[in-house]
């Protein structure tokens, strides 16, 4: 080796893995610019910090259901009696340095990663990024939202308190109620009836710290490779078309841009964290199957779930003297699976009945440019919030006054109507949208003004005939 | 108002109007009365490089970068000293606060800013298919079961999936026991959560009680009853139930029928003259809310099933006791359920 | 259970001092007990002229109760008249109202004088409570037990189907005490066979710790859980990243002009 050689960090890969020319694909890689493109990434920094922060908490918790006599520096539980796993979060919020610091992170972090996730997943729709070729992404994409949801829903019953053991029962209930084999599928998982044996505890920290971000991690780089090998899409603008990529490239700016992101989510999770408290399980105390809490919620993203339970009327079909459906099924189960299955079905329903188009596109619509996809998606979106809203009707009776009974008869109507309204309020703005831009003088009944020879103006004469009709109706206003 | 565009059609109803008011509100709300420029053409070049950092943009970014160091000190500092979740929490998130405005500020005014285009790869390659479909079929030349051989594969598929798969039977123990047993027996005693038992006089009208049998396992979900008196002639209980509740004292299971949670909540009515609803235990959870006098019975929320009732009996010592097994399966309802 | 009848013999005798103190003289009432202090006559007939003219309309000229109006008040005693009238929820607008806290409607001269009068029927002292004597777990475990399905684990208030149960935030001690021992609107009540005085104590002290807790964790949001912190995440996380993701996103006017409407099929 020559001694005048100067350090060559690219030619030192190079001459191992033969990686300049791929250096060079990925620093001209060209990302289209919108910010709406950068939620999927929210949502993966968020990821990021979920995983720096559970490696960390997973080194101090304890998945032991055993029960143990408190002496820990939370003096208002000294000497009551705890599950390992409650006491193990009691030690980790005030006797480990950055211990609550790391868990409130982590819960903030899993409640915006699931906020990101069902924001890009609403870009995704309402332009119909769905369409292929990114069908397949898609699917990837829907699965991630499932596996999110389960994530934080096992992460946050893992402390075992109050407010998380209610939900693990109701848990156990909605997996009871799977017709026929629900029985036997929740005391498989469970290793018995509620509270489950003792392996279940173990069960919920593996599933958490490995099974469920293995899968979520494999699914996330498939995600991202399909993006890379597809390029991103593009909204239509100048100069972009369906066989082009128009944008930033990666160096400098899309990188610089990017890890700005990243340091910026890494940045309001970690002030969150220090400065707002979440989840003060000390306050909840440990969870007995015999106690129920006032007021218990699931984290958000299951409150449409608690919303279809408590909605519900209270129907159960039984047959040959058995239950066939107990009643969490139709809030527990068969609401989420319409849900999931309507987005699982979007390609082919597009495909099919919405737009009515076969071919590939790489260029986005903007919402209203798809007037009956944007108000079919808006539609479900409101039936999901209308339930969503039901399920703190408790709350809302506390605050304001209104009868819990009547606030629930409410929400039933409420879903079944909002719904319609809201699909034809918003079909209406996406066509009034898109015909504003095209005509932007239609129906315009003024008077047109103009300079006469003698330097004057002359005003009266009306709008000309032809002007007046085309104004109106133009070739693209088909009825979409 | 933009209503002159109906002249050649019906004039508009009043419903067609507040709605089209509702639109026209929601459009100018949504700031969707702006147009956007129109553009020429997708054959036009949009390349574009703009070189040049502001002087400004390279001295803030510096001094951001420059202060990293030393907030970050901090952080190491109270990490080891002073870990208080506030002071580390601002601190971690100043540092990285500073780190995003400096790579921001970079990103945007630092480097050049460019807009470059690129060809998308093609897919959808139909002479790429046919060749992958040709070697896929050179490699099976020869072979002359090919049919027999890919079902007798598809078979030997299937079963070694079931073999890798069947382990997960392990994780369920046996069923039919387990759902539905409870620990109450005739003559079991009722005890408090310390295991003293629970005399009938200690049960006064209005109030509610957890008991659990005595020497049970007080997690398992057959065990919990709530217990509560009411004036006997108030109850209208089934007529095969006629003597569970001696002297007014009523015991029900404590977990509710829909979905597993406590049943927390007593409605106990001090005044019956000026409160029309009856007492009633409720569950916490989703409302369910169960009538008392009338043997568990659903009076309101998803429940299906009323309520189990325990049927009591007091010993000669005045301790409550079981007098026989729950009225029906406790817990959620299930397939395996026994009616 | 011989401890705990100690213990109430204690705090009827600590409540008959409050009361000897307030009625500020003393006679022997009417109804015979253990040591009952003397109400000054002139005390309990100001409390009745006020009864008449504020209170008898739905519970009766003789405190005898109205059906469909108001219930009895003979033999509920000091400890119910001070709760209803101290924390303000009697006089009721309307008898099928639910009473909620309010402020007083009367000043203290004149609660006292009505206490006296109900008091004179006898019944139940007002209830002296010593936090300080509570265990903070035990206390933790029965209102979990007994409490918390109403008003939340953290007495932040909740619902019943019918009525809705109040949060504790203001709760005194003895307000603690006499609600528990009266059951208020729909609430269940416990009498001394079911929570003992020092029961009692350890819930006022649980009750006491929740009313100024500490938050480690920073701004507590009301601590009810999972939906303000919902919503914390939506409004505060999300939009604060929405705008960074705009600031982002668009970086030249060449860009911010990027879209058209389709082409005409």
């Amino acid at each position: 080796m020559s001694s005048e050689r100067r350090a060559d960090p690219v030619a030192f890969v190079d001459e191992r893995l033969g990686a300049a020319r791929g250096l060079r694909f990925l620093m001209d890689y060209v990302f289209p610019d919108h910010w709406s493109f950068l939620l999927g990434e929210i949502a993966l920094y968020s990821f990021v910090g979920l995983i720096a922060t559970g490696t960390f908490l997973a080194l101090f918790f304890n998945p032991d259901t055993t029960q143990v006599v408190y002496h820990g520096s939370y003096h208002a539980l000294g000497g009551a009696s705890m599950s390992g796993a409650y006491a193990s979060t009691l030690h980790i919020s005030f006797d480990v340095s950055g211990g609550l610091l790391a868990r409130q992170v982590h819960h903030w972090a899993a409640l915006v990663f699931v906020a990101a996730i069902t924001l890009h997943l609403l870009r995704i729709v309402f332009t119909g990024a769905f369409r292929k070729p990114r069908d397949i992404n898609y699917f990837i994409g829907v699965t991630l939202l499932v596996f999110a949801i389960l994530e934080g829903f096992a992460g946050y019953s893992l402390p075992d308190d109050l407010l998380s053991g209610m939900g693990l029962a109701i848990a156990w209930g909605v997996a009871m109620s799977l017709p026929l084999i629900g029985g036997p599928f929740a005391t498989a998982l469970w290793g018995g009836r509620f509270p489950g044996s003792s392996a279940f505890e173990s069960r919920l920290f593996i599933a958490h710290v490995f099974i469920i971000p293995a899968i979520l991690a494999g699914l996330i780089a498939v995600h991202l490779a399909i993006i890379t090998i597809q390029r991103h899409s593009q909204f239509p603008g100048p100069g972009r078309r369906e066989d082009n990529v128009v944008g930033t490239p990666m160096w400098p700016g899309y990188a610089l841009r990017s890890l700005g992101l990243l340091a910026t989510v890494a940045a309001v999770l970690v002030l969150m964290g220090g400065l707002i408290q979440i989840n003060p399980v000390w306050l909840w105390g440990p969870y007995h199957p015999y106690i129920g809490t006032n007021g218990a919620q699931p984290d958000w993203y299951l409150g449409w779930l608690i919303g279809a339970l408590r909605i519900m009327p209270n129907l159960e079909i039984h047959a040959f003297g058995h239950t066939l459906v107990p009643n969490p099924f139709f809030g527990g189960v068969l609401f989420p699976g319409l849900v999931f299955g309507l987005l699982y079905a979007l390609p082919w329903l597009d495909r099919r009945f919405i737009s009515r188009d076969y071919r590939r596109h790489d260029l986005l619509e903007r919402p209203r440019d798809n007037p009956r996809r944007s108000a079919l998606a808006a539609a479900v979106l409101s039936a999901v919030a209308v339930v969503f809203a039901a399920g703190s009707a408790d709350r809302l009776f506390f605050q304001f006054g209104f009868g819990y009974e009547g606030a629930i008869w409410f929400f039933r109507g409420a879903f079944l109507i909002v719904p319609v309204i809201v699909f034809m309020l918003t079909r209406r703005i996406c066509l009034e949208l898109a015909r504003e831009e095209r005509h932007p003088l239609r129906g315009w009944n003024g008077t047109i003004v103009e300079r006469n020879a003698q330097g004057g103006f002359d005003s009266g004469s009306r709008i000309p005939a032809g002007v007046a009709s085309r104004a109106e109706t133009g070739p693209e206003d088909q009825r979409r | 108002m933009r209503n002159g565009h109906e002249s050649h059609e019906q004039p508009p109803g009043r419903a067609s109007r507040i709605w089209k008011a509702i639109v026209m509100l929601l459009l100018w709300r949504l700031g969707g009365l702006r147009s956007p420029r129109r553009d020429e053409g997708s054959d036009i070049d949009p390349s574009h490089r703009e070189v040049g950092a502001a002087e400004w943009a390279q001295r803030l970014v510096l001094l951001l970068l420059a202060l990293i160091p030393v907030v970050a000190l901090g952080f190491v500092a109270l990490f080891v000293f002073d870990p208080n979740t506030q002071l580390l929490g601002a601190s971690l998130g100043l540092v990285l606060a500073l780190a995003a405005g400096a790579l921001v500020l970079a990103g945007r005014w630092l480097v050049p800013q460019e807009t470059s285009v690129e060809p998308r790869p093609r897919a959808g390659d139909s002479e790429a298919i046919k060749a992958v479909y040709e070697r896929a079929a050179q490699g099976v030349q020869g072979i002359t079961r090919r049919r027999l051989l890919v079902s007798a594969a598809g078979v030997a598929g299937a079963g070694l999936t079931a073999a890798v798969a069947i382990p997960v039977v392990a994780l369920g123990p046996g069923l039919d026991d387990q759902l539905s047993s409870t620990p109450w027996r005739a003559g079991r005693a009722l005890v408090d959560e310390h295991g003293n038992p629970i005399l009938a006089a200690s049960v006064i009208e209005g109030s509610f009680l957890t008991a659990f049998p005595r020497g049970a396992d007080q997690e398992n979900l057959g065990s919990p009853v709530v217990l509560v008196r009411v004036d006997p002639g108030s109850l209208s209980l089934p007529a095969d139930r006629a003597g569970w509740a001696p002297e007014g004292i009523l015991a029900y299971s404590k977990i509710c029928t829909h979905a597993a949670c406590a049943i927390s909540l007593y409605r106990s009515p001090l005044s019956p003259s000026t409160q029309s609803r009856g007492p009633a235990l409720v569950c916490p959870c989703h409302y369910s809310t169960f009538d008392v006098l009338d043997g568990g019975r659903v009076e309101f929320g998803p429940a299906g099933r009323p309520l189990p009732q325990l049927p009591l009996t007091i010993d000669t010592g005045g301790v409550l006791r079981a007098g026989g097994p729950m009225s029906g399966p406790v817990g959620p309802a299930w397939w395996g359920d026994s009616k | 259970m011989r401890r705990g009848l100690l213990a109430l013999a204690a705090a009827l005798c600590g409540g008959l001092a409050l009361v000897q103190f307030a009625a500020a003289g003393g006679h022997e009432t009417t109804t015979s007990s253990t040591a009952r202090p003397r109400l000054s006559a002139a005390l309990v007939s100001s409390g009745h002229a006020l009864f008449e003219s504020s209170c008898a309309s739905c519970h009766g000229m003789g405190a005898q109760g109205i059906r469909g109006r108001g219930p009895s008040l003979r033999g509920v005693g000091a400890l119910a008249a001070d709760f209803y009238l101290q924390t303000g929820r009697m006089p009721l607008p309307s008898p099928r109202a639910q009473p909620l806290r309010t402020s007083p409607a009367f000043p203290q001269s004149q609660i006292r004088a009505l206490i006296a009068y109900i008091a004179s029927f006898g019944g139940p002292p007002v209830p002296v409570v010593y936090p300080r004597q509570g265990s903070l777990p035990e206390g933790q475990r029965l209102f979990g037990l007994d409490c918390a399905g109403c008003h939340t684990i953290q007495g932040q208030g909740g619902i019943v189907t019918g009525a809705i149960a109040p949060s504790l935030n203001q709760a005194t001690p003895t307000q603690v005490a006499q609600a528990i021992r009266v059951g208020p609107y729909v609430m269940p009540h416990f009498g001394p066979g079911e929570l003992s005085a020092g029961q009692i104590d350890s819930i006022a002290r649980y009750v006491q710790s929740i009313q100024h807790p500490e938050d480690r964790g920073g701004w507590g949001i009301g601590r009810i859980g999972p939906i303000p912190e919902g919503m914390v995440a939506w409004l505060l996380a999300a939009a604060a990243l929405l705008l960074i993701a705009r600031l982002l996103g668009e970086r030249t006017e060449e860009q911010r002009e990027n879209h058209r409407p389709p082409k005409a099929p």
